[in-house]
């Protein structure tokens, strides 16, 4: 387990003050210049050297990523973009991130901008964190304030922070979207290539990072590559934000070592699960988006990333969905479905289409109306979604249906055929033959 | 996608910011590069919405879309497309966001949303009867482990029951005082009960200060035993020009004590090694003579050429020196390139070829043919 030391975030459960002279005593802002000073070469192959994979869900690694920048900066100005637009059902780590330690945030901001020659940083908070965004706001002032960034600031590089925030829409977290509404335009993806790092936000070279990757570098710098590198499991390295949610005695947000196991994640911080371990049914390991894994798989997995895309599922967010045996994991799924079904955008046609059609199906499916040739069926038609489109939420929304109809068929088939014996048995009401 | 679509009933009075609002704008405004203004629409359409009592009406869409510079269709567009913008009047008191997706479903939303029907209006978006409330059914507010959960305006309230629910929709709409965020006994998201981390008093009583964790210095020893003598290399590579045997900048102590019975002596190195030290590594070729072609074995192409040079790398002779704790300690140098030097005998290989012997061909000869 580990220790409080080796706790990035050791101010989030708000217990502490969370403006400049707290995040300044629990160490933010010590020795930024410092590393500053070092050059872009050396912070980028400092987060190369400290392994750290994108916090967001898909796990590519920061440092490459910030490595994709152009090496001098051109006509156009070089961009970040911090995306705290965080929909993902089941997480809520960025949350904690701006409410209670978001001088990490905007120092990391500095430290990613002075990385990649970025002259501004937008963070885009999505619409629905207000006072966190209030939280964010005053931090950023209390840092121009105290000269920490901005034009001549004392750390040495140039560069302004700026908060926007969006309006409710999930596919706003996926980073062309974002960029997209960062220009005042309805959220939808856009085609890659051009990747964002050579034609981004107002087509300038652009980084977008979730707000936990960028949040950690300052600690990752005061504390040496090797520090992060040492925790964890190969090539999934360092600490992690998890938020266990669902059928646990209480759940709660922690940071844990990645590689940490389920069975130890949940008893330690989580108070077990509700009715004991012979209780749990499914859980989806990394918010909605992943597959759901069957409680016999999971329960000694290491939560990082590659163990958990050896089950097929993933570990995204690290948001963990625990469903216990009083779930009904059809009803669940077709929640989800319906999720998807209001968040696309309506730009991919198997998407905007295909989210419709699988909620419809789903819903018939919690009753049991539908025939067993029908779940191959949807199967099927998730298939089609999958790849089809061109950012990934069609994947997003094939893969909890998928997860469900590969690990529980035969719970779908008995729905169907009680269904069926009640509509069909003596006493049911048939309707008249007219 | 939802389909959602402007109210049929709109005012006609025009809609203007008020003073503080519109200094507000224009330090959004400014935010952004110069003719970039339309990046602040959302911004400016949610001010504009908590101004006109909750929600968005035509001519606020199109006071915005002047301010912007903006075409109205596309402030049409913006306002239809994000979901938190309200395109009918709401509650004036609360209008109730009831978190329906999944996680909250797992822990008793869809109780919740029983309630507001009960409470408010059968329907979402619906005004109760005195047009004091009004609710809707959204997705994930990300909020999770504090499910279920329901924000009203700019406050989340956390870990409710039917009861606790009922009662702070009784204290809205009674205009009482109601505290935000958890209604249990529980700090944000920690866990109910008590935290499970952080509990750490000595991390907050002082200043924190850290002390980096430095890597090894480069090529760095697989695993640095507490024996191993810290490489020293300033001052060796300082008398470079001096010696004529090459500069030797790197000189490990045996890495794994695998054999613990001495093996270093058993295995006669030849005239080169001194005994009981690790492999010889060299920050260049040795003075008076040419590096060797390394890519003459088998297996090793250019790129492979470069790691080997970087590790300190540059004769056959060095590589057939090697005996099995050498290769161990080599090998996990190479990055990327692990159980190579094993696999294609190249410590064979490298006999052969110190010797005077070449291959066929460039790439070298396939160890095991012939």
């Amino acid at each position: 387990m580990l220790a409080d030391k080796d706790r990035i975030f050791t101010n989030l459960y708000g217990l502490h003050d969370w403006g400049l002279a707290g995040a300044r005593q629990r160490g933010a802002w010590v020795d930024t210049k410092s590393f500053i000073d070092k050059g872009r070469d050396w912070l980028v192959n400092e987060i190369k050297a400290s392994g750290l994979r994108g916090r967001g869900g898909a796990g590519f690694p920061t440092g490459l990523k910030w490595s994709f920048m152009p090496k001098v900066v051109g006509e156009r100005p070089h961009y970040l973009v911090v995306n705290a637009d965080e929909s993902e059902p089941g997480t809520c780590k960025d949350r904690e991130i701006m409410r209670h330690d978001p001088h990490l945030l905007v120092e990391g901001c500095l430290i990613a901008g002075a990385a990649m020659a970025c002259s501004a940083a937008y963070i885009y908070v999505r619409g629905e964190y207000i006072r966190e965004r209030e939280h964010l706001q005053a931090a950023i002032d209390q840092a121009y304030e105290a000269k920490l960034i901005g034009k001549g600031n004392i750390n040495g590089w140039d560069m302004d922070v700026y908060v926007a925030h969006g309006a409710g829409a999930y596919i706003c977290g996926e980073e062309t979207a974002m960029l997209e509404s960062l220009e005042g335009k309805k959220g939808q993806p856009r085609m890659k290539p051009p990747f964002p790092a050579n034609v981004g936000l107002y087509g300038a070279p652009t980084t977008v990072n979730n707000v936990e990757s960028i949040a950690v570098t300052g600690t990752i710098l005061r504390r040496g590559a090797t520090w992060f590198n040492s925790m964890g499991r190969p090539n999934n390295v360092g600490t992690k934000l998890f938020c266990i949610s669902g059928h646990v005695n209480t759940p709660c947000n922690v940071e844990e070592e990645l590689g940490v196991t389920f069975r130890e994640l949940i008893d330690k911080h989580a108070g077990g699960i509700r009715g004991g371990w012979d209780n749990l049914l499914a859980v989806i390991p990394g918010g909605s988006s992943v597959r759901m894994v069957p409680a016999e798989q999971i329960i000694d997995t290491p939560m990082d990333f590659d163990s958990l895309s050896k089950l097929r599922s993933g570990l995204g967010t690290a948001a963990v969905i625990v469903m216990d045996k009083s779930t009904d994991l059809i009803r669940a799924i077709a929640r989800l479905a319906a999720f998807y079904k209001h968040e696309s955008c309506g730009q991919c046609t198997p998407c905007r289409e295909g989210t419709g059609w699988m909620m419809r199906v789903m819903d018939r499916m919690v009753e049991g109306r539908a025939e067993k040739r029908e779940i191959d069926m949807l199967l099927d038609v998730s298939k089609q979604i999958e790849g089809h489109t061109i950012c990934a939420l069609g994947d997003a929304a094939a893969w909890p249906i998928q997860g469900l109809i590969t690990h529980f068929r035969p719970v779908i088939e008995a729905r169907i055929d009680a269904y069926t014996y009640r509509s069909t048995s003596d006493g049911a009401v048939r309707h008249a033959a007219e | 996608m939802s389909v959602r679509r402007l109210d049929p009933v709109q005012p006609t009075a025009p809609f203007k910011f008020n003073a503080e609002n519109a200094a507000w704008a224009k330090k959004t405004i400014a935010q952004y590069p110069a003719g970039k203004q339309a990046s602040a629409v959302i911004a400016l359409l949610w001010r504009a919405q908590e101004q006109n009592e909750g929600w968005v009406s035509r001519p606020v869409m199109e006071y915005i879309g002047d301010m912007l510079s903006m075409a109205f269709i596309r402030v049409y567009e913006i306002a239809t497309f994000y979901s938190m913008f309200q395109l009918s009047p709401v509650g004036k008191k609360a209008h109730i966001q009831v978190c329906g997706t999944t996680p909250c479903m797992l822990r008793g939303a869809e109780d919740l949303k029983k309630v507001c029907q009960r409470k408010i209006h059968n329907d979402p978006h619906h005004l109760n009867a005195d047009g004091s409330l009004s609710w809707e059914e959204v997705e994930c507010l990300g909020a999770c482990v504090n499910a279920p959960m329901v924000q009203v305006w700019k406050d989340t309230y956390e870990d409710l029951t039917p009861a606790s629910f009922e009662k702070l929709i009784d204290d809205l709409a009674a205009g009482r005082a109601v505290k935000p965020g958890p209604q249990i006994d529980r700090q944000h998201s920690m866990a109910f009960g008590g935290a499970t981390a952080l509990t750490d008093k000595s991390l907050y009583s002082k200043q924190r200060t850290f002390t980096r964790v430095e890597a090894p210095p480069p090529p760095p020893p697989a695993a640095p035993t507490a024996a191993a003598p810290a490489p020293v290399a300033a001052p060796v590579v300082a008398a470079v020009a001096a010696p004529a045997n090459a500069p030797v900048i790197s000189r490990v102590a045996k890495v794994e004590t695998t054999p613990a019975k001495a093996a270093p002596v058993k295995k006669a190195a030849p005239a080169a090694k001194p005994a009981a030290a690790g492999p010889e590594l060299l920050k260049k070729p040795r003075t008076g003579s040419k590096a060797d072609d390394l890519k003459l074995i088998w297996g090793v192409g250019p790129a492979f050429e470069k790691l080997l040079n970087k590790v300190g790398i540059w004769h056959f002779d060095q590589i057939a020196s090697w005996n099995a704790a050498d290769i161990k300690h080599v090998d996990a140098l190479l990055k990327g390139f692990h159980g190579r030097i094993a696999r294609d005998e190249w410590v064979k290989q490298a006999k052969k070829l110190s010797r005077g012997w070449r291959p066929e061909n460039s790439i070298g000869d396939k160890p095991g043919k012939k």
